[in-house]
């Protein structure tokens, strides 16, 4: 299936990415032929095998049940958090208003 | 005097600990290296004050009679991909502009534990994503080594690890992390005739990284020889509950376990890797190898693994799709740029902010992403290339029933000019034909230097091992290198 101008507007929509019309024509062949490239898997019969959701076998953990445990991953660090946001106010990440 | 900056990380280490020299005598001549090389654009951050507190500490310690640390008085570069408590880590992406993390990633902590310093945050593809280091928002790194033809064209270092590889390679650093998702530890390796190894997935921690695809990011050391990266990858491995991938095995004595003898080891060579248009230098330096791990007591085998045509295009389904997803979190609100047009909603802020912060490859992976994950293309892409993936992995599991290492090429080509494929997604992305399937079985494999073609340019070879099997790589590394004598280094022009 052909990647076409809409099709690019729609990804960029749902990916968040602003694109102007002039980017869309240029990205729709671009990945038009990276996709046309892909479609040779469709070549490959995969019937009963599984997908893969693991390279090296591996078991989940649980941790202790303390809070805390690891400073380094646990809370009460709210400044380190905002540190690096482009607009922090009263201890809070700040963004444009969303409701009117 | 001899130019300290000559010295390994072993010979580093073991000069500091007998006397033979200082650690702040290293620091100060990698220092000097890194200042005097900036038309390589290799470092992003210089750290010297990094360096030199961990040289004071190493010779401090030696002073005061106490068993030193394994890197004590090693200084390194630092991918810029780890975040290094308050030091700028941006990816080499200017959505991260001014980022200043926190915290400290835990491979870095590792290396600074066992008493490595930092030289500086080296320079990358932008966030991992490329092979030929021409993504980076901050301008291309440029390898060190020129072709021997009389011409003087800028060549690419490799990627997505370019910072690293030409840093080595111009003795800015004894050694340096990277990172391969699809073989950019091992590609850059090869152009800058360098040695650089990827552990099985899971030895490394990947808490601090920053995430490119998660499922395939495996950190790992780049250096000069087999030894070295050895020594760099048992202080970088380890568990960390941190990351729920991380593996709970203790990490091997792998510098100690080093032996170039391969008696009754089965070498594997897989057919499937002899692809149309390889240049003939690829193919006898291949040849060479062969010749190399046999006269090292190895016994070749023919094997074959079916998928291995397959492995690029489900890569490139795959990271793109974990790309989509991870990178979801640069939205201008909790780090880095923020985009926000007069009167824009908070929609547009997002959408703004990402168009201006991410570069062209990594906007063009987002969207690859998001389209194979979209409603009505996930099972035909996404559900398609993860059983793929199985059949890949499955492939290499029948061949390690008849082999120990694999031997491949790590890449079709050396070196390749700035600008030469950067104008074609899908001819660069044909760089990582020899390294990707082994990521995508979350496999062990590194290269070594074999020897140079035709116009004076290092070429790569491969080593492929069973999952937790480092071991067999590095060796079966260590008896390619002794055989390779590979002693050339490039010119200094910078």
């Amino acid at each position: 299936m052909a990647v076409d101008i809409p099709t690019v507007k729609k990804i960029a929509s749902l990916a968040r990415i602003a694109i102007t019309e002039d980017e869309a024509a240029r990205i729709a062949p671009e990945l038009d032929n990276i996709m046309g490239w892909i479609e040779q898997l469709g070549e490959v019969d995969t019937t009963g095998i599984a997908p893969m959701t693991a390279v090296i076998p591996n078991h989940l953990r649980l941790r202790d049940d303390v809070v805390n445990a690891d400073p380094l991953t646990g809370g009460g660090i709210r400044d380190a958090v905002l540190s690096n946001a482009p607009q922090a106010e009263h201890g809070f990440f700040t963004v444009p208003k969303v409701i009117e | 005097m001899t130019d300290l900056t000559n010295l390994g990380v072993a010979a580093i280490r073991d000069g500091v600990r007998d006397g033979s020299f200082t650690a702040r005598e290293v620091a100060e001549g990698f220092i000097a290296n890194v200042s005097a090389g900036k038309a390589l654009n290799a470092f992003l951050v210089e750290t010297p004050d990094h360096a030199l507190a961990a040289a004071d500490a190493a010779d401090a310690a030696r002073a005061k009679g106490e068993t030193l640390k394994p890197l004590a008085g090693v200084p390194i570069g630092m991918k810029d991909l780890f975040c290094t408590k308050g030091v700028i880590t941006t990816a080499a992406s200017h959505i991260l502009g001014g980022f200043t993390p926190p915290y400290e990633s835990t491979v870095s902590a590792n290396l600074w534990d066992a008493g490595a310093g930092m030289l500086g945050k080296l320079n990358m593809d932008q966030f991992a994503m490329g092979s030929s280091n021409e993504t980076s928002a901050f301008g291309n790194v440029i390898s060190p080594w020129r072709r021997n033809d009389g011409g003087n064209a800028a060549l690419a270092p490799g990627g997505s690890s370019g910072g690293s590889s030409a840093a080595i390679a111009a003795r800015l650093c004894p050694a340096a992390t990277g990172t391969d998702t699809g073989g950019s530890i091992r590609q850059p390796a090869a152009f800058t005739g360098i040695s650089g190894i990827k552990p099985t997935y899971g030895r490394c921690s990947r808490w601090g990284t920053i995430a490119f695809a998660s499922s395939l990011d495996q950190a790992g050391p780049m250096a000069r020889d087999v030894r070295d990266c050895a020594i760099m990858l048992s202080a970088m491995s380890g568990f960390d509950a941190k990351d729920a991938t991380s593996l709970d095995l203790p990490v091997p004595a792998w510098e100690a376990g080093l032996s170039s003898d391969l008696k009754g080891k089965r070498v594997g060579i897989p057919k499937e890797y002899r692809v149309d248009n390889m240049p003939p230098e690829i193919e006898a330096l291949w040849q060479q190898g062969i010749d190399w791990l046999k006269d090292a007591g190895a016994e070749i085998v023919e094997v074959s693994l079916p998928h291995t045509k397959y492995a690029l295009p489900a890569y490139y389904i795959i990271a793109p799709a974990e790309a989509s997803s991870n990178l979801a979190r640069y939205d201008g609100v909790r780090y880095g740029l923020r985009d926000l047009p007069e009167g824009a909603n908070l929609q547009d802020m997002y959408a703004a902010t990402r168009a201006d912060g991410f570069g062209d490859e990594v906007k063009r992976r987002i969207m690859i992403g998001t389209y194979v994950l979209s409603a009505g293309y996930y099972d035909a892409y996404f559900t398609q290339a993860s059983k793929i993936r199985t059949l890949i992995a499955r492939d290499f599991e029948q061949a390690w029933a008849k082999c120990d290492v694999l031997l491949t090429p790590t890449a079709p080509s050396a070196a390749f000019a700035l600008g030469e494929k950067s104008a074609d997604p899908i001819a660069m992305y044909l760089n990582d034909v020899f390294t990707v399937p082994s990521s995508l079985a979350g496999l062990p494999a590194m290269s070594v230097p074999g020897g140079l073609d035709h116009v004076g340019l290092p070429l790569g070879l491969q080593i492929i091992g069973k999952p937790l099997d480092e071991q067999a790589v590095l060796n079966a590394g260590l008896a390619l290198e002794e055989r390779a004598g590979f002693t050339a280094r490039a010119e200094r022009w910078w």
